[in-house]
């Protein structure tokens, strides 16, 4: 029996199978356990998620590069899921143009402070100079961070881990921030989760408020332009 | 579902196409994401099976992240090693960056 089940895992463990279900899986138990605590920001669905599957690959001795042969097929679906932001945003078209100015204010400096707090913050505490430069430009969606990182001399897959140690951070602190400074207009509180955390905060921003949502989707595509223009043009100035 | 993704993958793949022959600073899906709102724009309302597969896809946008994120377990050493000043710099620039841009379009933006 214990040689059939071993057998059976190793079948099992070999196709995309495998890393496709504990995916869902560990998103489900995430998603049960976040509408439990009344959709508390702790019980991130996504950190769940990631501390159930890290265990799991751990345990099992499982290579990560063979969980991603199945998860890879959700992996995936964050192109398509980037491109449908568009909906959202058209439905609101009337509210961002209404402010455009007020909006681009707020994302650059937003965007500015990400760079210089984070990299000044580390700096203080005697970070080396390659990690200085994979932190830069966390707050942006994971492809555009990288490709920063790697252009100024940072570690590509350091600065990958920090953006979505980031976008977890922003969803979990975004409603206790935003409340104690007493911001409540969904507006202002959807640019400031989606300048920091991208697209894991936009979808926390999704979850409370859909005009929220428009705007922190908004705020992760135009952080991202500006992040790839700031960045290497702070580092210039700065080194 | 099967038009509306069609069009999705059409956005996207176009958006990766013209960033790379033109060598922009920006990832494939996100202008792929400006193309789809164009179009929108010019259309002048959302197809209903597109309204509900993008519904769909953002309902579960925080599931997306789960495999990537996952691959932290890759990095938790060099992590490790300077962890007091990445998590400072983390949460002290997290926070920073969602009061100062919702201070400032709080104040900039319009009431209502």
């Amino acid at each position: 029996m214990k040689d059939e089940l071993f057998q059976l895992w190793v079948y099992l463990s070999a196709t995309p199978l495998a890393g496709l279900t504990a995916t869902l899986v560990a998103y489900q138990i995430g998603t049960a356990i976040y509408r439990r605590s009344a959709s508390n920001p702790i019980a991130n669905p996504v950190l769940i998620a990631v501390v159930l599957l890290s265990l799991l690959l751990w345990t099992t001795g499982t290579p990560y590069r063979v969980y991603f042969e199945g998860a890879q097929f959700v992996h995936f679906l964050l192109g398509p899921a980037t491109v449908a932001l568009a909906v959202p945003l058209y439905r609101h078209f009337a509210t961002i143009r209404k402010s455009a100015f007020a909006i681009a204010v707020s994302i650059l400096a937003g965007s500015l402070t990400a760079i210089l707090t984070s990299v000044g913050t580390a700096w203080l505490l005697g970070a080396s100079k390659q990690t200085l430069l994979s932190l830069a430009p966390k707050s942006v969606t994971t492809p555009v961070a990288m490709g920063i990182a790697e252009l100024i001399g940072g570690l590509p897959s350091l600065t990958a881990a920090l953006v979505i140690l980031t976008g977890i951070l922003g969803a979990i602190l975004a409603t206790w921030t935003l409340n104690a400074a007493g911001i409540k207009d969904w507006r202002a509180r959807g640019l400031g989760v989606g300048v920091a955390a991208h697209g894991i905060g936009t979808a926390r921003a999704f979850q409370v408020n859909e005009l929220a949502g428009a705007f922190a989707s908004l705020a992760m595509g135009l952080n991202a332009l500006a992040t790839a223009i700031l960045v290497p043009l702070l580092i210039r100035l700065l080194w | 579902m099967l038009p509306a993704l069609t069009t999705l993958l059409v956005c996207q793949a176009l958006g990766e196409a013209i960033v790379r022959l033109a060598g922009l600073p920006v990832p494939g899906p996100v202008l792929g994401m400006l193309i789809l709102f164009v179009w929108l724009v010019r259309r002048g309302e959302v197809p209903e099976p597109l309204a509900r597969t993008s519904a769909g896809l953002l309902e579960n946008l925080s599931l997306l992240f789960v495999p990537a994120g996952t691959g932290v377990v890759l990095y938790l050493d060099l992590i490790a090693s300077e962890w007091t000043a990445i998590v400072a710099a983390l949460v002290v620039s997290t926070i920073a960056t969602i009061l100062v841009t919702a201070f400032v379009m709080s104040r900039l933006g319009p009431r209502g």
